[in-house]
């Protein structure tokens, strides 16, 4: 008995279709269907946000999200986060300070400090240490990542 | 061809700055590829069923309704997995513990597989599998697994080491004993002795990504493996050996890895997904879920330790004694032999000793982890040292530097140590600012130092150059951490290019000869080395074709910031030749022009560090809030700053983690209770505060360069480091890691602070 | 596996009423989806509540609040009345989890999904909150805590679901807080909490209180000796240290993975009497 789910979304600004099964999550869609695989898996339970992505303007853990419930709304992945082929100052700052070594954790970094960036342009160290404790990394200790975070908000605030 | 690997001081142009690394942009946009991004048409989805029981005897496994499910195109157990070790049981270990053989040995020990075409209908065959088990007596605690009545976990297992030897089957499979003296005597002439015991729970690597690969095997026995792994030529020796295929007929690639740590040198269900894939004639991915990486993976192993230092009053140790006892899991391995040789290694003792036992429990399989053995040692020495200075009234930084090991000491495991930094690490903590740094109510301030050994290995490098004078630089360590780009540096500072003109690449095992596990802090300083010399090799050519196209002799060519120039003023009219003039012409002067280097590297330097933290505890909740940290290491030569920094912070993170709240929990029916990161705690941002890191350059004159592997040592303090600055703001000695907020409190309420002073 | 998303509370009602196998609500998902790939329930149907328009919106009602059950948490801490009248439940919503959590977690969830250490639960029960519960026979309403029955049980019949929750108008000089202990700074289950509301009267001199703890029993426990132990007072230490007392008597803790019977307990007390602190600085005592 046929039980997939026809579901029309938006991701990274483009209109995409797929069929999912009603248990599929929203990651598996993104990573086994779409060919999106920023989106990492760490441990499917919510508990390491490299699943991160926005969904209606709201940071999510993609694993937590059923693929059904998208239909209608707008997501958006690491994989959107450049624009033109110019890379996010969120981008640029990670690279540069170098906040990432192994890099599996960073899209779901990259994603979490936007929507952090988004809503509080001036954060202290402490509002992004808070606003990231959702993502886990293991290898850097956070410590650049906190200083990549800081310089891209500067960087973002000059410009604006 | 030989090349001299002793340390030639010389300036450097290139190495040491601190440029982008070459896999940035693909790493923050989601386009690098890791082991669970790969996908091949037709490919199967792998699932595998493990034991919910922590000792049991598999009497029967009943696969033939889930072979029968539609959608379900091979059904493995170990039937399918056939022992080819010709008698050799550490291949068979490996073996077994890949896939259960009539008996499973810990929660979590694979018992069968399948692959179907979704992950659906897999989920359901796992469910459809029967397997009759024998639930038999277990023993998962360290201590309890040496006592005479304990459930045997491996019935062929005689100690090693004892004398005279044993016939009875023991969960001890080895005791080492290493150092040199007279303990006894040392012990006499002391003023104080500090004698404690000491627990540390086990923990995990916890790298982010989970296992993953996918594999596809043919009929005709060839076969192709995707697959994150911290060493795919070991992945691809270990495979193809159980599996029965040539070594060269099976070709594994590394994805990028997210993260290893150890417990990636080691094959877990590869084997499996290979012979899913040879049975269902299609590939097969397997990717492991979380609850899987903390069950049935390789963490690291709990301790149970006993330290014994005396001193005299003038701060001289007059003794040391360590009894180690580390568990292995439910396979034998040297992980206690490892702990016994590191516990003294920063001293320079005149009499020393530590007695290893290494213990088998219904545990996972122990793999390696950071600086495998060493931190838990290292938190009962370093605590045990913290107690006997303030015995005797010393500051603990000035008894270690008293102690210290240094050029000529001879190291309690047995070789005499060349140039070291453990003393220069701890004069540079004695005046670092934040020794003098104010600490408020309930905050206190510990230190202690950690080291390692650091390893080299065989190792295996080209280095091409492209007819535009662009260089590919193809290694075959993995890169963990950033070496790509320490190990662009290096080429780029023998060829005098700059470092955007190379592209260095990991590559698959078919394109270049064995390389050892990216591991023992080795890849900057193996593959570095051997870049080197593919280097120095391909300018050995280069001079050869400017020779050529100046009709000239070789030995009046030299080669200098990125050019050939002809010596000698009888040649003053030649003009040099740059690279790119040389790489253009090179299909009229000879055909490709390359470097190649095959090399053991040895000389590796050891590592030491000094740590320093400030913790703050909560008197009425145990609660610990870490205020300050610094890490204090030698690096020999930071060929890449960044990212040397980088595995400074990253290790005393981990090491913060560990000493805090990392612990796995078992319950009396011996299953892991917190499999996953809500209850496997691992540091989050908001519980670190910035790590402050110093790197010093004492050269390794076994490197051309004086590079010592980085990547481990900094794991090795933060749990006495931690334990001491907890002793210091609470007045309480904790001796059980983690020091989890209810051990502190029940600590602070028990009133337990004072060491056992003897004498 | 069946997906639905309703768009009306009736339509929803009736799905699980009428659904013949198990059938759960989908708010968040924080909870349903971990348990869901753990194995632990294997639903027949899913009911998605986050389609229909009047559970999504924080109301004010009677001078109160009424929160819809498909408002995440994260919605809560945006809206500036609910936070300055509800300090203490809004700061125990916010506490759930990571900001990625927060983005779909919803304090009926939270509620529903009945765990002993649900943070939301202490705050609302100290507020004294109720829910509004829609089923096949109607409409009722019942305090929050009479909705948790035991862990994971909760005393909502088939075709039940809870539509919102609704919190009363502040008296004047009223104050709430909530605590929790964990071992990290976030992303932790409660170890113990507690959730403090109370009144001033006159002179700073408190004249009701409520006290909730969380994580030291099956279900939330109300502790009135506690409340008793600071009403007629202005929080001095003697009666901070009855009110702690009275706390660690009343907690009925286990042992596990989280934490020792001890350490709750001893910290049950503690946390009570800080947050009794915050809770009164916050009437303007």
């Amino acid at each position: 008995m046929a039980q997939g789910i026809h579901v029309a979304t938006t991701i990274n600004g483009d209109a995409v279709e797929y069929v999912c099964q009603p248990r599929e999550t929203l990651l598996e869609v993104l990573r086994n269907r779409l060919g999106l695989t920023g989106a990492k898996e760490g441990c499917g339970t919510g508990d390491c946000g490299a699943c991160s992505v926005t969904l209606d303007g709201r940071l999510v853990c993609s694993c937590l999200v059923l693929g059904a419930e998208a239909e209608g709304r707008s997501v958006t992945t690491v994989e959107g986060l450049s624009t033109n082929g110019n890379l996010h100052p969120l981008q640029k700052k990670f690279i540069e300070h170098a906040a990432l070594q192994c890099g599996i954790c960073t899209p779901g970094f990259l994603v979490s400090a936007k929507a952090l960036l988004d809503r509080n342009p001036d954060p202290t160290e402490e509002e992004i240490r808070y606003a990231l404790a959702g993502n886990l990394c293991r290898c850097t200790g956070y410590d650049k990542i906190v200083r990549a975070v800081d310089a891209a908000a500067k960087e973002l605030r000059s410009k604006a | 061809m030989n090349h001299d690997q002793s340390f030639t001081n010389q300036e450097f142009k290139i190495v040491g700055t601190r440029p982008p690394r070459p896999d940035g942009v693909d790493k923050v946009t989601g386009r690098a590829r890791y082991g669970a991004d790969a996908f091949a048409p037709g490919q199967l989805v792998g699932l595998i069923l493990r034991s919910p029981h922590a000792h049991a005897k598999i009497k029967k496994i009943d696969i033939s309704k889930a072979e029968k499910l539609p959608g379900v195109k091979a059904v493995i157990t170990s039937a399918d997995l056939p022992d080819l070790t010709k008698g050799d049981r550490g291949q068979l270990d490996i073996l077994e513990n890949c896939m259960a053989r009539g008996r499973a040995l810990y929660d979590g020990h694979a018992v069968a597989a399948v692959a179907a075409v979704d992950a659906e209908t897999a989920r359901k065959a796992l469910q459809l599998i029967k397997v009759d088990y024998q639930v038999l007596p277990h023993v998962t605690d360290v201590d309890e697994a040496m006592k005479d009545n304990a459930p045997i976990v491996q019935p062929h297992i005689r100690t090693v080491g004892v004398n005279p030897a044993p016939t009875k089957a023991s969960n001890v499979s080895q005791r080492t004993e290493f150092g040199h003296g007279d303990v006894e005597a040392g012990f006499k002439r002391a003023d104080v002795i500090v004698e404690r015991s000491y627990k540390t729970e086990q923990t995990h690597q916890g790298y982010i990504e989970p296992h993953a690969c996918l594999a596809s095997v043919g009929p005709d026995g060839q076969g192709e493996l995707w697959v994150t792994t911290q060493g795919h030529f070991t992945f691809r020796n270990q495979c193809a050996s159980l599996l029965g295929m040539d070594v060269a007929k099976l070709k594994v690639t590394s994805s990028e890895i997210g993260g290893g740590f150890g417990g990636k040198t080691h094959v877990w269900m590869e084997p499996v997904a290979l012979a899913l894939s040879r049975k269902a004639n299609r590939p097969v991915k397997v990717v492991m879920t979380r609850d899987e990486v903390f069950r049935a993976t390789g963490p690291t192993c709990s301790t149970s330790i006993d330290v014994k230092i005396g001193a005299t009053k003038d701060g001289r140790i007059t003794a040391a004694l360590a009894t180690l006892r580390y568990q292995d899991g439910a396979f034998p391995s040297i992980w206690g032999m490892l702990g016994g040789m590191t516990s003294f290694a920063c001293y320079d003792l005149e009499n020393v000793k530590a007695i290893a036992y290494d213990v088998l429990v219904n545990r996972p399989k122990v793999a390696a982890y950071r600086a495998p053995s060493a931190p838990m040692a290292a938190f009962a020495v370093e605590s045990t040292i913290d107690q006997v200075a303030a015995e005797i009234g010393w500051d603990p930084v000035d008894f270690r530097i008293k102690n210290a090991a240094k050029e000529g000491t001879r190291a309690s495991y047995g070789p005499t140590y060349g140039p070291i930094g453990i003393g220069p690490t701890l004069l540079a903590a004695k005046n670092h600012p934040h020794m003098k740094a104010p600490l408020r109510k309930n905050q206190g301030r510990g230190m202690a130092c950690g080291f390692w050994f650091n390893f080299g290995g065989q190792t295996c490098t080209d280095l091409n150059i492209g007819v535009d004078g662009t260089v590919s630089l193809t290694v075959g360590t993995v890169d963990v951490g950033g070496s790509r780009a320490s190990l662009s540096l290096i080429a780029a500072e023998e060829l005098g290019i700059p470092y955007e003109k190379v592209k260095c690449t990991v590559a698959d095992t078919a394109s270049l000869g064995h390389n050892d596990t990216t591991e023992g802090s080795r890849g900057t300083f193996s593959s570095g080395m051997a870049t080197i010399y593919a280097a120095r090799d391909a300018i050995r050519v280069l001079k050869e074709r400017a020779a050529k196209t100046w009709e000239i002799d070789v030995a009046d060519v030299t080669w200098r910031n990125g050019r050939a120039m002809a010596l000698k003023a009888e040649h003053g009219n030649l003009n040099e030749l740059t690279l790119e003039e040389l790489a253009a012409a090179s299909p009229r002067t000879g055909g490709p022009i390359a470097g190649h280097n095959e090399v053991v590297a040895d000389g590796a330097g050891v590592s030491f560090a000094t740590h320093i933290c400030d913790i703050e505890v909560d008197p009425e909740t145990g609660h610990t809030k870490v205020i300050r940290y610094t890490v204090i290491q030698d690096a020999g030569k930071a060929i890449h700053p960044d990212y040397v920094e980088g595995q400074f912070q990253g290790a005393a993170a981990q090491g913060i983690g560990w000493a805090l709240n990392e612990e796995y929990i078992y319950g009396k029916d011996g299953r892991l209770q917190n499999p996953g990161f809500l209850d496997y705690r691992i540091p989050v941002c908001s519980d670190l505060p910035f790590i402050d890191t110093q790197i010093l350059e004492i050269p390794n004159p076994g490197h051309p360069y004086g590079v010592r592997g980085v990547g481990e040592t900094s794991i090795v303090p933060p749990l006495a480091a931690i334990a001491n600055a907890v002793s210091n703001a609470a007045g309480v000695r904790l001796t059980h890691i983690p020091m989890s907020p209810p051990r502190i409190l029940k600590a602070i309420k028990n009133g337990n602070g004072k060491s056992h002073a003897g004498r | 596996m069946q997906y639905a998303a309703p768009t009306t509370v009736k339509e929803a009602a009736g799905l699980l009423a009428k659904s013949k196998g198990s059938a759960f609500v989908l708010a968040g998902g924080t909870d349903l989806l971990v348990r869901l790939k753990s194995g632990l329930i294997e639903p027949d149907l899913v009911v998605d509540i986050k389609r229909i328009a009047s559970m999504q919106t924080v109301t004010k009602a009677a001078g109160g609040f009424k929160i819809g059950a498909a408002v995440p948490c994260a919605v809560l801490g945006e809206n500036a009345a609910l936070k300055k009248a509800w300090p203490g439940v809004v700061e125990a919503a916010n506490l759930i989890g990571s900001d990625q959590v927060q983005g779909r977690c919803t304090i009926v969830g939270n509620l529903c999904n009945a765990s002993p250490a649900a943070d939301s639960v202490p705050a609302m029960v100290a507020a004294g909150a109720k829910a509004l519960v829609v089923g096949p026979k109607g409409r009722r309403t019942i305090a929050v805590e009479d909705v948790v029955v035991g862990p994971g049980k909760t005393s909502l019949k088939k075709g039940e679901v809870v539509e919102a929750i609704t919190l009363p108008k502040p008296a004047p000089k009223t104050g709430d807080a909530y605590l929790r202990f964990i071992p990290r700074t976030e992303m932790d289950i409660a170890v113990v909490s507690a959730g403090v509301c109370l009144t001033l009267g006159p002179k700073g001199v408190v004249k009701k209180a409520r006290v909730a703890l969380g994580a030291v029993g099956p279900t939330v426990i109300v502790v009135p000796k506690a409340a008793a132990a600071i009403v007629g007072t202005k929080l001095d230490d003697a009666a901070l240290a009855a009110l702690a007392k009275a706390c660690e008597a009343a907690c009925k803790p286990i042992d596990d993975k989280r934490g020792t019977i001890e350490f709750r307990t001893e910290v049950a007390g503690v946390l009570a009497r800080r947050a009794a602190k915050i809770a009164y600085e916050r009437a303007g005592g």
